[in-house]
């Protein structure tokens, strides 16, 4: 059982010998923001090359057709264009994508370029490049494509049914993946059951966080090396490199991925290596840089969706007494024409499979399938926020529907604090986290003691009111061992990040990192960690910005992805940092005379010893001494280098394939949130009146910056539920292509927003920490909850979808009996 | 018929400095920043004038720099972001957005910074309201605003100019 602690007086330190002072737990200033708001960063866009062309795709206006011509002459008649690339040419010098999935979804072709078809609107077709963007877009406007349309597919429960179009040759009824997922005895769950609650249909919708810089890159090839250097913003070069290199028929070094700053993620960037690999060809080909700078259109339209998830013929077995005993559903995710990352998120969310809940039975028939929309990849929340929704969904339809309070609901099922660390039913291991004590804090924060007044009050100016709960985990530090149950041939298991950190000979203390972060403050959250243990200030330690694949930093899993920094990133800066540490004692016990590192000890920047804090050793001098002096040194000291590298790898074993069975994370922060909406029940048009969020992600190295990203995930999600949608029509249109038509918060979208936390140490990880920042979902099933409790006096209406737009509630509130006719319930 | 101009000879003032170019008519004032002067502080996060990552002042109007063309700033004197702090000490809203957290990922943050600036130039003690009508022409996608708010009301607390 692991130590949980509201709001501590001093920060929570795990191994408080080595943190004192301490600068785990207080808000250092980051060390990010003096380039950053002097406009001195560098993002993709603004690097320049002498000579660079800028490119332009052009892309599928329709959703699904044969190419049947392409012409490019008139555009390579323009003055200032350098050339271009079609699918043919991308057919003939590289090899189709590594796919993660076993057949038939892992035979489907997928080349940086449609080959011979288009599958989705805004496909790239032809690449322009030009001296400048005008003249590429110019020039692209007189590419000719001549397409034969195709019968379009967008319902993802039609996709798979006999008859309904084919996307790709390869994969027989649209079905990437299927698999069964049973864990306890679901039949004696049902047998035992005193009710049975069932929903037809629970419906999960497609947005994505929509970073506000857009992918890119700027590409050089070097024709004597035969080597790319990527600047980009791609998120997880472990990834792309692997993905690329075997595409590009080259090896794993002969591609460079270099970024420093990246505005914003979420995930949306981790599968450019499509379009990157369309760079690299057009650099080779043309022997110049070219610069890729998507646009806001083609990165709604074409990038990368989170999954659109639908949930079907839902049962759940529930006591008398309101003991909810499991549930069993299909499920079917909708990943858009490609995979690039998926099937991953077929298996993902198992990570959560019973949310917070003690649910010990659960049967999931789990499919995905593909259709002619945008691909789908990782999104903040990935794959569990769908999952997690679901179960938040299931809970507050169960206990309206069973006449059961939402609050005592969740008290009575939530895994409780004593039972961790606790072993899911699919064999994950919640390390630490106590889910009560979150809500009490959560309901603390929208003062629910005085809701019932609220209500009263509410309806005195002819509204409706309503109060949700959203639970949610945010699962981090992935073991990608999980990857083998979806396809047993996968060579895939574990995690790893690696950080170097070296004093050199002026005793500067230098940090690499092998991540890449796009506004996680990776530099000020080392920088902490490293001054802690060397007893410097955080000035004192230059973490070196951004992300460079040759510096000795990078490992197969390296990248900013998946909740995990915390865990994995400062793992390996803290054991660079020991071996540092050491190595610069032994030094000090040699120069100073001590008979052992015992004697010696770091303080002010200097080694000392222990009985005579006068008798110090700066690291100046240490540094000048192993790298410039070292023929003083005794013959044993002369191995010691003073720039050490460390891989942290995280206790993952491998998962039990056939059973679908085994510890997919490491750690597991946990929201609680809480949200009061006003309901007009003439128009439908909401308010959010109050909302707390609480997080639990363990010991917090900078507590300001977690609470930045607590807000942050909590802003991205309430606009996932009020207006955000990737919203199709039947031919494969997306008819929100832009910031014009997808509205995402601004600021006087957002409600009046408080935040707390509860601090449950994970007994896994090397600093207590667990990885954070994808706990938002929580806010989309909240304001559901919100919605369903408001509506509660008028029809009673279930709200069955994660999109609750104005016009949504108010077709709840004209037509109740719809969603009504979703559910029922059995009464043994 | 007369052939339509294509370009012209502009001169604008940025930041104190005067810069003299031939622009193509067509040439949107950002893109003029951004790849003719260099000056990269000034982002774009969209292609619609929604987002406000490429908010600059001209002629001491807060605008997005997408939505006008180079040629139109024709003799203005125009603010960016790397004008905030010419002798490299922080100006109150950029130390307040370090103090406050109002920055993830900084793509937002040079346009959100002008924005704050053209307010507090207009109005020394906004509300809470007016500094989020101020800034609701800027998408933030990372901090939810809340320690936006809060550090352009502490700027402006702190004197603000």
């Amino acid at each position: 059982m692991s130590e949980t602690t509201v709001t501590p007086d001093r920060p929570v330190t795990v191994e408080e010998t080595e943190t004192a002072p301490g600068f785990i737990g207080v808000n250092v200033p980051r060390k990010e923001d003096r380039r950053l708001v002097q406009g001195e960063g560098v993002f993709v866009d603004d690097i320049k090359r002498h000579g660079m062309a800028y490119v332009h795709f052009v892309r599928s206006p329709y959703a699904h057709a044969a190419i049947t011509r392409i012409d490019v002459s008139k555009a390579m008649e323009i003055d200032g264009v350098y050339g271009t690339l079609i699918g043919e040419e991308v057919a003939a010098e590289t090899d189709p994508f590594f796919q993660i999935a076993p057949p038939p979804g892992g035979d489907l072709k997928d080349y940086a370029l449609a080959v011979g078809k288009v599958r989705h609107v805004g496909e790239p077709v032809v690449a322009v490049a030009a001296a400048t963007r005008e003249l590429a877009r110019d020039a692209a406007e007189l590419v000719e494509v001549d397409y034969e349309p195709l019968e379009t597919i967008v319902d993802p429960e039609r996709a798979s049914e006999p008859g309904a179009p084919q996307l790709h040759d390869e994969v027989p009824n649209n079905t990437i993946w299927q698999g069964n997922f049973d864990y306890g005895d679901y039949d004696a769950a049902l047998a035992e059951a005193d009710k049975v609650v069932r929903i037809k249909k629970l419906h999960f919708h497609r947005f994505s966080s929509t970073p506000l810089e857009t992918s890119g890159a700027v590409v050089e090839y070097n024709r004597g090396t035969g080597q790319w250097t990527l600047h980009s913003n791609n998120q997880f070069p472990g990834f792309a490199i692997i993905m690329m290199a075997p595409a590009l028929r080259v090896g794993m070094d002969k591609l460079r991925f270099v970024s420093q700053d990246i505005g914003g993620g979420f995930g949306n960037k981790i599968c450019t290596h499509v379009q990157l690999v369309a760079m690299c060809l057009l650099a080779r080909k043309l022997n110049r840089a070219v610069n890729w700078t998507e646009w806001r259109t083609d990165q709604h339209t074409a990038n990368s969706h989170g999954n659109e998830r639908v949930f079907l013929d839902v049962e759940v077995p529930v006591k008398a007494d309101g003991t909810l005993l499991g549930f069993k559903a299909r499920m079917i995710d909708d990943a858009g024409a490609y995979i690039r990352y998926e099937p991953l998120g077929c298996i993902i969310w198992a990570q959560v499979t019973p949310g917070v809940y003690r649910w010990r039975h659960i049967r999931v028939d789990f499919k995905q399938v593909c259709s002619n929309k945008s691909p789908c990849g990782p999104n903040r929340g990935y794959s569990r926020m769908q999952h997690l929704w679901f179960t938040e969904r299931v809970i507050d339809i169960v206990a309206q529907e069973l006449g059961l309070d939402p609050v005592e609901i969740r008290k009575k099922n939530y895994i409780r604090a004593d039972e961790m660390p606790y072993e899911t039913p699919n064999g994950c291991v919640y390390d630490s986290g106590d889910y009560e004590r979150c809500l009490d804090e959560a309901l603390k924060l929208i003062d629910y003691g005085s809701i019932e007044e609220k209500r009263r009050d509410a309806e005195s100016r002819g509204k409706l009111l309503g109060v949700g709960i959203g639970s949610t985990l945010d699962s981090g530090t992935n073991n990608f061992g999980q990857s083998t149950l979806v396809n047993p041939e996968l060579q895939f298991s574990g995690n790893n990040e690696v950080a170097t950190v070296k004093l050199d000979i002026f005793g500067e203390i230098v940090v690499t990192l092998g991540t890449t972060p796009q506004g996680q403050s990776h530099e000020t959250t080392a920088a902490q960690v490293v001054s802690d243990m060397l007893k410097v200030s955080p000035d004192d330690v230059n973490v070196r910005a951004g992300h460079d694949s040759y510096w000795n930093s990078h490992a197969g899993f390296s990248g900013t992805y998946a909740s995990q920094f915390a865990v994995t990133g400062l793992g390996a800066v803290k054991g660079a940092t020991e071996m540092l540490r050491e190595q610069i004692l032994k030094i000090g016990a040699a120069v100073l005379g001590a008979e052992s590192t015992d004697e010696v000890e770091l303080a002010d920047g200097t080694v000392r010893r222990k009985d005579n804090p006068e008798a110090a050793l700066p690291f100046m001098a240490c540094g000048a001494i192993v790298n410039a002096n070292n023929a003083v040194l005794p013959l044993e000291l002369r191995d010691i280098t003073l720039n050490c590298r460390y891989v942290y790898v995280p206790p993952h074993q491998l998962p039990d394939k056939e059973r679908k069975y085994g510890n997919l994370t490491l750690t597991y922060a946990n929201q609680i949130h809480a949200c009061v909406v006003e309901v007009d029940p003439e128009t439908g048009v909401y308010d959010i009146v109050e909302y707390g969020a609480v997080d639990d992600c363990g010991v917090r190295i900078n507590p300001q910056i977690v609470e930045g990203q607590v807000q942050g995930a909590t802003a991205q999600s309430i606009g996932a539920a009020t207006h955000e949608t990737f919203v199709y029509d039947e031919d494969g249109n997306l008819l929100t292509p832009n910031f014009y038509d997808y509205h995402v918060p601004h600021a006087l979208d957002m409600p009046p927003m408080k935040t707390a936390y509860v601090e449950s140490a994970s007994p896994f990880t090397p600093l207590g920490a667990k990885g954070m920042g994808e706990g938002g979902g929580a806010g989309l099933s909240a304001v559901a909850a919100a919605l369903q409790d408001a509506l509660r006096g008028s029809g009673k209406p279930i709200v069955t979808t994660s999109s609750n737009p104005y016009h949504r509630v108010w077709e709840l509130l004209q037509k109740p009996e719809e969603s009504r006719q979703l559910v029922e319930v059995e009464e043994r | 018929m007369t052939e339509p101009v294509r370009g012209l000879r502009i001169a604008v003032d940025v930041n104190g400095e005067r810069h003299e170019r031939d622009v193509e008519a067509r040439r949107l004032l950002v893109h003029f920043l951004r790849d003719d002067l260099d000056l990269t502080g000034t982002h774009v996060g969209c292609d619609t004038g929604n987002c406000g990552a490429c908010t600059v002042i001209v002629d001491g109007v807060a605008l997005k720099s997408c939505m006008m063309l180079a040629v139109q700033a024709d003799g203005s004197r125009i603010e960016t972001v790397e004008g905030l702090a010419p002798d490299g000490e922080l100006h109150p809203l950029q130390q307040a957005f370090s103090s406050f957290h109002a920055l993830q990922c900084g793509y937002c943050t040079p346009g959100m910074l002008m924005s704050a600036k053209h307010l507090l130039d207009n109005n020394p003690e906004p509300t809470e309201g007016e500094i989020r009508r101020a800034i609701q022409g800027n998408i933030c996608r990372c901090t939810g605003y809340v320690n936006i708010v809060e550090a352009i009301a502490s700027a402006a607390k702190g004197g603000g100019k």
